[in-house]
């Protein structure tokens, strides 16, 4: 029994260090309730990423990204006169450190708003703190409908999973003016079947038929049955939902059946392995993606010259994604109409930002509602071949009048034409360069006021 | 009868300090500090447990890390068919009792599954020793989290949350996690300073005498294994419900090697030593965040030191218990009086 007393004992002791440290780190986080209210200091904005562990590179990349845009809204004047600060927390791509590492930031860190994770399963367990606590997070890069559905404070500047199968729909619909195509899915994958009924809602909804629904398995190397079936339907076009292991193997069978129809897929295509797998017999496809680094728009070149210039690569998806969210929190800041987290939740949802991966608004369940890029496969590589704006402009931004507006980088939704070919890509008079953020602000003119 | 009464009252003590505490932090410390103390008591549960087969048995298991996720998978999803079960009536109790309900369940079942996984691996690779045993052992702990990995029931890589948006409830505090500890430790404790723990430490310093003079020592060994991995899945279950989800990721093989880590710190075959070492690992990880991405280097360097100062660990085989310190603290006073 003593020995329970002596563990009590070192409990204590411990129990009292971790009090002290608290006190001294946090004496005023015991106090408030709203970390930042202060109208003075820097205004800290909170990363979670995985810096280390084996899904290093996703962390580093978005926090590359996202330190750029508060670089350059610095080097602007900052936001309201003070300067924007981003502390990046690595979770080591562990969830009980993600949710350490939330926490941190906001009752020692005094975070603002965060911005993480790029793992779905991270973004979980953090949006659920930063949920409870009532501060806004914006995931880069979480793609499962999960995430968002946490709550009202979690939003994220990535498409989810089924939107790419409207896309894929409408382009083949509207860019390649098909009108019989044929699905061939991974059955137990929830990505491909989520992309597969959305493709197929908004393909027969815009006047388009299904041939052929044909299904394999991941792993599968022999798809002859399923092509021999779709070709014998006749179809003008095949949609593959799938990753590009099995999306290689199927072209090159595809072609030796002599099934020669464009195919289409999602962005689980996006890997040099595709080209390698699908050799000569993949060339000429196309599939959704979320950034295309080729991009003949200016917004897009100039944040890869300075990206390049800083880190001496061209960035990645990741690293696109994590400018976004970063755009998105700052814009939502200088709207807020004053710097809590609640205020500021309050102008994220309003959000109408021109981002390097396209404009972004947010629908009901804080998803964005912004265009999405297909890519032709090239012998060289993917090239950009077209963007597909989002179908619907949401009802939010109608509702807006009280922030948008007044912002010169927001403009209003672009209506109209609703994809537009890769000759003209959406283009913004006026954003030449990138340069979003440099229109220094007037602190006073503050939205709302 | 006495003696008895003697045991109700410390126990009765033991609670009321874990409650007294727990109060103490809700209200006197931010979210993030709770969390710190919260993940000491889960280490010095996990680092006790793995101890009494790694240290004390001297049995070398590095795949203790499926243990916890065998408790975390089992306890969460216990947990969520009690809730969807009693419904409201669950609901309508206060907040304690609620903990009291589910999460009692939820560690209770956590700790017979992972008991069970424990023997249906122990029971076969018992009879391998030293590199062998730690090969067949990280190999299961592998298996048992690409089961779960592939498994559609507990969500797969995305993990577990019950089907719920805010994911499983977040029952776990520090009180629990406390009183968890003291349980965990009593019995550990008790258990190797009977003469069955005289028996496993035979095993340690030398298996064939230990045989020789009559000891079931495969038995020994199961036995060890079982409780030990039992521990983990009170750990598990107990991190699930702190964490609102349950990851195959986090119990990679970076969880077994941190909680060696644990024991190693503390001391091999010390009880207050694995206690000791479990905090160690959480304290300093999270002292060390403002290094940001040098603070794995300096953890590891801290390591490094530790391990050429205190080659056998903060406390070696020692235990150390509040007599001893007292009668150390009043030698130095004396001696500093003189």
């Amino acid at each position: 029994m003593r020995r329970g007393a002596t563990t009590l004992g070192l409990l204590l002791v411990l129990a009292a260090g971790c009090k002290d440290r608290s006190a001294e780190s946090g004496s005023a986080g015991a106090s408030t309730t709203a970390p930042g209210a202060g109208a003075t200091g820097d205004i800290v904005i909170g990363a979670y990423l995985s810096m280390t562990g084996s899904t290093a590179t996703f962390g580093q990349e978005t926090q590359r990204g996202a330190q750029l845009a508060i670089d350059e809204t610095n080097a602007a004047g900052g936001i309201r006169g003070r300067q924007v600060r981003l502390v990046t927390i690595d979770d080591r791509g562990q969830a009980d450190e993600a949710g350490n590492a939330v926490s941190r930031l906001i009752d020692v860190e005094k975070a603002v708003a965060l911005l993480g994770e790029v793992q779905s399963s991270l973004s979980l367990v953090g949006g659920r703190i930063a949920q409870r606590r009532r501060v806004p997070m914006v995931s880069p890069s979480s793609t499962n409908t999960q995430v968002t559905e946490i709550g009202d404070f979690v939003f994220r500047v990535c498409f989810i999973d089924p939107f790419q199968g409207t896309v894929m729909a409408r382009f083949a619909r509207e860019n390649l003016r098909l009108s019989r195509v044929a699905i061939l899915r991974d059955v137990r994958s929830d990505y491909s079947i989520g992309l597969a009924r959305a493709f197929t809602e908004a393909f027969t909804a815009g006047g388009g038929t299904i041939v052929a629904d044909q299904s394999y398995n991941a792993g599968d190397t022999d798809f002859s049955a399923q092509l021999t079936a779709i070709k014998s339907a006749g179809p003008d076009g095949l949609f593959i939902p799938g990753y590009y292991t099995e999306v290689g193997n199927i072209a090159r069978q595809a072609r030796r059946l002599g099934l020669t129809v464009p195919l289409l897929g999602g962005d689980g295509w996006d890997s040099p392995e595709l080209r390698t797998i699908g050799g000569p017999d993949i060339v000429g496809s196309y599939y959704s993606n979320h950034f295309a680094p080729d991009r003949v728009d200016d917004r897009t070149r100039g944040f890869i010259e300075r990206y390049r210039a800083r880190h001496g690569e061209t960035p990645s998806g990741l690293a696109a994604l994590g400018y976004d969210a970063a755009l998105v929190l700052l814009d939502a800041m200088r709207r807020a109409r004053e710097l809590t987290p609640v205020a500021i939740r309050d102008a994220l949802v309003t959000a109408n930002v021109e981002g390097v991966t396209g404009r972004i608004t947010f629908d009901e369940k804080r998803n964005p509602i912004k265009p999405a890029v297909v890519l032709r496969v090239t012998a060289e590589g993917d090239r950009f071949e077209a963007q597909i704006d989002p179908p619907t402009q949401p009802a939010t931004t109608g509702g807006a009048g009280t922030g948008t507006g007044s912002s010169p980088t927001t403009v209003p939704p672009p209506s109209g034409a609703s994809t537009t070919g890769a000759a003209a890509p959406a283009e913004r008079p006026g954003s030449g360069g990138g340069e979003r953020v440099p229109e220094a602000r007037d602190p006073a003119a503050a939205p709302r006021s | 009868m006495s003696r008895w009464l003697r045991r109700g009252a410390i126990a009765l003590l033991v609670v009321a300090l874990c409650w007294g505490l727990d109060r103490l932090f809700e209200a006197f410390l931010v979210e993030y500090a709770v969390r710190i103390v919260i993940f000491c008591g889960l280490n010095a549960i996990l680092a006790v447990g793995l101890n009494l087969i790694n240290g004390t048995t001297g049995q070398f298991s590095i795949g203790h890390a499926g243990f916890m996720a065998v408790g975390a998978y089992g306890g969460a999803y216990t947990v969520v068919q009690l809730e969807t079960w009693l419904g409201p009536s669950l609901t309508a109790l206060p907040t304690f009792a609620q903990q009291a309900v589910a999460l009692t369940s939820g560690v209770l079942v956590g700790a017979t599954v992972a008991a069970i996984a424990g023997f249906l691996v122990g029971v076969p690779s018992l009879r391998l020793r030293g590199d062998y045993l730690a090969i067949v052992t990280l190999g299961f702990g592998e298996i048992i989290r690409l089961l779960f990995n592939n498994s559609e029931t507990f969500g797969g890589a995305t993990g577990y949350s019950g089907g719920r948006p805010l994911g499983l409830t977040t029952y776990t505090s520090f009180f629990w996690v406390a009183l968890w500890a003291v349980i965990v430790v009593t019995v550990v404790a008790h258990l190797t300073r009977s003469s069955y723990g005289r028996a496993l430490r035979a095993i340690r310093e030398d298996e064939i005498a230990a045989e020789a003079v009559g000891l079931p020592t495969t038995r020994l060994k199961v036995m060890a294994f079982v409780v030990s991995a039992a521990a983990a899945g009170i750990a598990g279950a107990l991190f699930a419900h702190l964490q609102s989800a349950v990851r195959p990721d986090d119990f990679k093989l970076d969880r077994s090697v941190d909680m060696i880590v644990m024991i190693i710190v503390g001391g091999l075959g010390s009880v207050t030593g694995a206690v000791l070492g479990g905090i160690f690992v959480a304290v300093t990880l999270e002292l060390f965040r403002q290094w940001a991405e040098y603070r794995l280097v300096a953890y590891a360097l801290l390591l490094v030191v530790l391990m050429i100062v205190r080659p056998q660990g903060l406390l070696g085989t020692r235990e150390l218990d509040l007599a001893a310190v007292g009668r150390w603290w009043r030698a130095r006073r004396t001696g500093g009086a003189s």
